[in-house]
């Protein structure tokens, strides 16, 4: 019986995918002076996941470099080397060449490059450099087959691992099977007769148990190996309700025992000898590829491999945990000890039970502490579905507006039945409006979480030092704007680290600590999220800003503001880097920054103070299908202003409005004379004109600068359900969206910035002078 | 689009089509009823801003945003007065709902492929581009239109995005 693997292969994918960024998260977080044994462990691992996985559904490129990646690893937390910065970076390097081939494969392609080849000789080169010190310990030989005192353990061997050999072709061995019909599920009771028919084809089945018992059994005596016998089983019955032990090994249901000559059949010290310095690399390298190592791996992190699930059922709980912390102390014991001369002692007491054995490197290693599996409590759904769902929400919420103001000519006292079913229905419909937006937010670690590697790699290209201090990653915000949020992300903090943080010797010429510090904050303040980037390095330079704005040809206000300053950074070509890198300085950047975050309807502020530093907040709306806005009139149309651009409101006095040559008119606020833009000229040309005092001039934000928007009543705050025009239209000027007010009528959502241009249209003289332009 | 007017051929060779007729001035038209989603009164309608005049402005129906076109404007066919008699057809072209105002619905016919004749050059409302061709129902002359072709033509201005593709 073949199976066809790659209906697993999704679940390898994801698994990989997750196994590597725990790993690279961990190499982040290692500190190579004091590194945490418990670490190094983690990270062997992660790593040995993926290499079990990979070798099991044949992606033999990644099972090479994680192989050679394991090595080292292996010798880093038998302590045999020191880890060195050059270490930790090469294992990033062999994750991106994982990463890259996973991604690879998983388009069914594979990824063929040079760079492969290239961190594996660096990480060789590094597994192999102190191999000849005399430090080093002496790994242990291969395990010659003579060794095998037992002949159970030629079994347990041949029941190879993920990786599997010639070896898995060996002698016909017998396995006990057992399956608990309790754990087993229906499906065994359905499939039994056809689970013996293919047991039978593989060897030598012989039942032991009644069909009625609950556990039941069998002795199969077969060539075919363990994990070949265990995916056929995986079709009938879960996998932890299976137990699979060769016979002779396991007197009865005692599965630890089993364990323990495996690692005393290493131990005897008649194979020291054997062992020569010159052997030692490769023997290493059989060693963590010998197939009963690689499985005995397995049974003892249930839950990292991929048929590492196996014993994590409830009822052998407690005897796992047990034969775990033996198994790793025998682990660690018969790691240890063929080599060193302190631990000579070790294999003396060969024979005995690894318990017994003082480990090596110092006390009984804990299990490491497990995560709940997150599989129970979250589940994968398509955006779209979601969306779905968030737009028919979004229509209830409508139609629940417009039942409202239709009962509202209703008496309230006879159809009190009436007015109170909707007051109930419109609690529920706000709260189910709420949990649908709540499921497509995501804590936005899912951006910050790649920053960690972003600095790291950016300062030491730039040889700075910088430590990065993340907050408020559990901020939860719209999946689409995480999205979004990842570029101008990215750009910002690589300026900080370019042109914000001095280079170490700068900083201590200025008193500040060597090493930078950048901050990522995220919060929620109102109906926005805050996400802050800040430095400590050496600020905008105000005159030096100038200064390249008038090179440049920035058109700027006559005494600017230090905010109209540094603003001109999102200038598009506007760059004070003296040279340009690879990191930053063409000055496409900030305004491709400021781009992205009003195009999510965000704003960017920046902060700085010379020899201080640098802060850049952007705001941002929570999602990007509700919109918090003001509608206002204009003549018999509401239209939608969005909040996020709104200042204030003035009412305006007839004094307040000049002409400028004739033809536009500004407005002025204190000391400032904004564009008036008004809204009836720029949407309907034949209405009649307003008179200035009739009407509200609200001050708004835009891309270029501040701007009066003359209108005809301020109507309502509102939170409107964005929807697009596009989808059965086409692109409106001076209009970013529509939506449903609660009378069923379709409001327009302005957009300021175009609102702007329009004006300039329409009054092409209008002085650029009195407001502050950004060259666009 | 091919793939669409393939299917059409086949069905074609065999059996009639349904035509939904409409009225626009003195002509009477049909189009394919595949195109047709739904046929409502005239709502109020928010205008849009600096749109050509027969683009009347876009309403909200069942939460999808429709814009709506008055053909009698289009065309230029007198007064174009707005009562509870006002028609709406909603079509579905490519993918896309947009209302069209004509002056009113009348029938559903079959017609065989053999009953539609190609149309002359002819001075008919629509342009000759946009016209399939034409059947006798009874006494009457119904001018079929391809609405898709119509509807997606620059000419509407409706659709910016596919129009390059399309046309």
């Amino acid at each position: 019986m073949t199976i066809d693997m790659s209906q697993f292969y999704q679940v390898f994918f994801e698994e990989a995918a997750e196994h590597l960024a725990q790993m690279e998260s961990l190499l982040l977080e290692l500190d190579v002076e004091t590194a945490d044994k418990e670490m190094l462990n983690a990270i062997f691992r992660a790593a040995h996941s993926i290499k079990g996985g990979a070798g099991t559904f044949g992606f033999s490129d990644m099972a090479q470099v994680t192989h050679v990646l394991e090595t080292l690893l292996d010798r880093l937390r038998k302590q045999e080397l020191k880890p060195t910065t050059a270490m930790v970076d090469a294992f990033l390097d062999a994750g991106d060449v994982l990463k890259a081939q996973l991604a690879a494969h998983q388009e069914g392609d594979t990824f063929e490059d040079p760079s492969i080849a290239q961190v594996c000789a660096v990480l060789q080169q590094l597994a192999h450099g102190d191999a000849a010190s005399p430090l080093a310990v002496t790994p242990p030989p291969p395990p010659p087959p003579v060794a095998r005192t037992k002949p159970e353990v030629a079994a347990d061997s041949a029941g190879a691992g993920p990786v599997d050999h010639d070896e898995g072709e060996t002698a016909p061995v017998c396995w006990r099977i057992e399956i608990d019909r309790n754990l087993a599920g229906e499906a065994l009771a359905t499939s039994l007769d056809g689970l013996v028919e293919v047991l039978s084809e593989k060897g030598t089945l012989e039942q032991l148990s009644g069909e009625e018992e609950t556990t039941l059994c069998w002795h199969l005596t077969t060539a075919v190996d363990r994990s070949e016998i265990l995916d056929t089983l995986d079709f009938v019955c879960d996998e932890a309700a299976v137990k699979l032990v060769p016979v002779a090994s396991v007197p009865a249901d005692d599965t630890e025992t089993g364990e323990d000559p495996g690692y005393g059949f290493f131990a005897p010290p008649t194979e020291e000898p054997v062992a020569s310095n010159d052997e030692n690399d490769e023997g290493y390298g059989f060693f963590t590829d010998a197939p009963g190592a690689t499985q005995a791996m397995d049974q003892e992190h249930p839950g990292y491999g991929l048929y590492g699930g196996a014993p994590g059922m409830e009822q052998v709980a407690a005897q796992v945990a047990r034969q775990q912390q033996e198994a790793d102390q025998g682990f660690g014991f018969f790691e240890d000890a063929p080599g060193g001369p302190a631990s000579e002692q070790a294999p003396s007491s060969g024979a005995a039970p690894p318990v017994n054995v003082p480990p090596a490197g110092g006390g009984p290693r804990q299990p490491p502490p497990r995560r709940p599996p997150a599989g129970d409590t979250s589940i994968r759904v398509s955006v779209e579905k979601v969306d779905q769902l968030i737009n028919l929400v979004g229509e209830l919420v409508i139609t629940h507006a417009m039942m409202a103001e239709s009962i509202s000519m209703l008496d309230p006292v006879t159809h009190q039945s009436i007015f109170n079913g909707l007051s109930n229905l419109e609690r529920n419909s706000r709260d189910l409006q709420q949990a649908v937006m709540s499921i497509r937010m995501m804590p936005i670690s899912f951006v910050f979480n790649r920053f960690p590697r972003v600095v790291r790699d950016t300062a030491s290209a730039l040889s700075k030092k910088v430590n990065l201090k993340l907050m408020g990653e559990d901020t939860e915000l719209d999946k689409g704007l995480i999205e979004r949020l990842a570029d101008p992300l990215n750009h910002l903090v690589r300026n900080s680290i370019d042109h914000g943080i001095e280079s170490p010797a700068q900083r201590q010429a200025a008193g500040k600590p060597e090493a930078g510090q950048i901050v990522l904050r995220a919060s929620h303040q109102g109906g926005n999220i805050v996400v802050e980037v800040s430095d400590d390095g050496a600020g905008l330079n105000r005159e030096k800003l100038l200064a390249k704005a008038m090179e440049k040809g920035v058109p700027l206000p006559e005494n600017p503001s230090n905010k109209d300053v540094w603003h001109l950074i999102f200038a598009p070509g506007f760059s004070t880097a003296d040279t340009v890198t690879d990191i930053s300085g063409r000055g496409v950047g900030m305004d491709v920054v400021r781009r992205n975050i009003e195009e999510m309807n965000g704003r960017v502020e920046i902060d700085s103070e010379l020899g201080q530093g640098t802060r850049i907040v952007i705001r941002l709306p929570l999602t990007l299908a509700i919109l918090d806005g003001m509608s206002v009139r204009m003549h018999d149309e509401i239209f939608i202003l969005p909040l996020t651009a709104i200042r204030e409101s003035v009412r305006p006095r007839r004094e307040q409005v000049k002409t400028v040559s004739g033809k536009g008119r500004v407005f002025q606020v204190g000391e400032e004379y904004l564009p008036l833009v008004e809204l009836r000229r720029i949407f309907s040309q034949d209405a009649a004109h307003l008179p200035v005092e009739d009407g509200i001039v609200v001050i708004v934000d835009t891309g270029e600068g501040r701007a009066a928007l003359l209108v005809d009543e301020l109507m309502a705050q509102h939170q409107v359900v964005i929807k697009s025009l596009e989808t059965n239209y086409r692109k409106v000027d001076g209009v970013s969206g529509a939506t449903i007010m609660g009378d069923g009528r379709v409001a327009l959502i302005l957009d300021v910035d175009e609102l702007m241009k329009i004006n300039r249209r329409l009054n092409p003289s209008t002085a650029p002078t009195m407001v502050q332009e950004s060259g666009t | 689009m091919t793939d669409k007017t393939k299917d059409r051929a086949i069905i074609n060779a065999e059996e009639s089509r349904e035509y939904l007729t409409f009225t626009l001035g003195d002509e009477e038209y049909g189009m394919d009823i595949l195109n047709v989603q739904e046929i409502r009164g005239y709502d109020a309608v928010t205008k849009i801003a600096n749109s050509p005049d027969f683009i009347k402005g876009v309403i909200n129906m069942r939460g999808v945003i429709v814009p709506i076109i008055d053909m009698r404007l289009k065309f230029h066919l007198g007064d174009a007065e707005y009562n509870q008699f006002t028609v709406v057809i909603i079509l579905n072209i490519v993918g896309r709902v947009v209302g069209m105002v004509v002056d009113g619905v009348s029938d559903v016919v079959a017609l065989k492929p053999d009953q539609i004749r190609p149309a002359p050059e002819f001075g008919a409302i629509l342009d000759t581009a946009y016209i399939d061709g034409l059947a006798t129902l009874d006494e009457r002359m119904v001018i079929v239109v391809d609405i898709e072709k119509l509807m997606s033509s620059g000419e509407m201005g409706l659709m910016d995005q596919i129009q390059s593709g399309a046309v």
